[in-house]
């Protein structure tokens, strides 16, 4: 979605004008290798800047995924499945009764999202503590490792700080209906590509 | 916020398991719990437009010769927005089971009860807030056999 803005402020900025079909080829056959190098330039400067503003919150939240989407319903009516979640993982930030952490099992690719029940920290910053989702009847022993009755620091992705939610609903679709994501990348690729700036 | 607890240990496995009962007063919306205080000059309101839900916990904080700081959540509430603010619940029994990680609950004379609550709006940020009231509660230094419970 971060192609779709740039540049479309400029006056006169091309884009796809009425009676577009033959508009686009007929533009496409006038339009010369400089041009084309253009617009590939100016595509691969959006893709950057999206990858760069994306590490930028890596860095600023301290978490390795600052914005998470809900998949499942283990935490309604607080999240549903769809919802966006904002991370932060600051080192200092002790793990309380109440907040809400998202981690990872240890094997495991997918992180959760529940809320700590259980807290034992010792003297020297040790803390191991027990997470369970408001919509579950049952801690969440069940879900960790074979033998593990714990989590550790080291397991948590990042607090939930801030949350939006069905927007990340379009992430759902697009893992569960690959066409879809390759038809929108598609349009989005297209559409930049050939759109023309005066 | 007023609580009133009664409570005996038993031993489990290897760990303590303490059991409490209370009863919960607490006026949401009203403040008496020090939500004015907080809040200061915004309004009284805590459940305004951009709030879907408080979810309300009672949680249990302490200290043992094991661990420096340990934290229990005994029960826990939804309560969304349009639900009566007003918690009245007496003789409560706690919902999840208060184990201590090791022995430390026998004698253990300074466990606090505190009240909180996790706001989460429709969007935005998610604060965790803490009711000013809270409760002292000893254990005492005996086990006590199995009663039912």
């Amino acid at each position: 979605a971060a192609a779709l803005g740039r540049g479309s402020g400029r006056p006169g900025s091309g884009g796809i004008r009425g009676g577009a079909a033959m508009d686009l080829f007929g533009d496409l056959r006038r339009m010369n290798k400089r041009q084309l190098y253009y617009q590939v330039l100016n595509f691969a400067m959006i893709v950057s800047s999206a990858l760069m503003i994306w590490k930028g919150l890596i860095v600023v939240t301290g978490s390795e995924s600052p914005i998470v989407v809900v998949l499942s319903g283990s935490m309604e009516p607080a999240f549903h499945r769809g919802d966006l979640l904002f991370l932060t993982n600051f080192h200092d930030d002790p793990i309380r009764a109440g907040e809400i952490v998202v981690f990872k099992v240890e094997g495991r690719d997918i992180p959760i999202v529940h809320r700590v029940i259980k807290v034992h920290e010792k003297g020297n910053g040790n803390i191991k503590f027990l997470t369970k989702g408001d919509n579950n009847e049952v801690d969440d022993r069940g879900l960790y490792k074979e033998g593990q009755n714990w989590l550790e620091k080291k397991d948590v992705v990042g607090r939930a700080r801030g949350f939006l939610p069905y927007v990340g609903m379009v992430t759902i679709i697009m893992n569960d209906y690959p066409k879809f994501k390759y038809a929108l990348l598609a349009v989005m690729g297209a559409y930049v590509l050939l759109k023309r700036e005066s | 916020l007023r609580k009133n607890v009664e409570d005996f240990t038993g031993p489990r496995e290897r760990s303590d398991l303490g059991f409490v009962t209370f009863d919960i007063t607490a006026d949401i919306l009203n403040g008496e719990n020090g939500l004015q205080t907080f809040w200061k000059k915004s309004t009284l309101i805590i459940f305004d437009w951009n709030v879907k839900q408080l979810f309300l916990y009672l949680s249990a904080e302490y200290s043992t010769k094991n661990n420096a700081l340990n934290q229990v959540v005994l029960w826990d509430k939804i309560m969304l927005r349009g639900d009566n603010p007003r918690l009245s619940l007496k003789d409560m029994k706690s919902k999840y089971f208060f184990f201590d990680d090791g022995n430390g609950l026998k004698g253990n004379r300074n466990i606090t009860l505190t009240l909180s609550w996790n706001v989460v709006p429709n969007a935005g940020i998610l604060p965790l807030v803490t009711g000013s009231g809270h409760v002292s509660v000893p254990f005492p230094d005996t086990y006590e056999t199995t009663k039912s419970y």
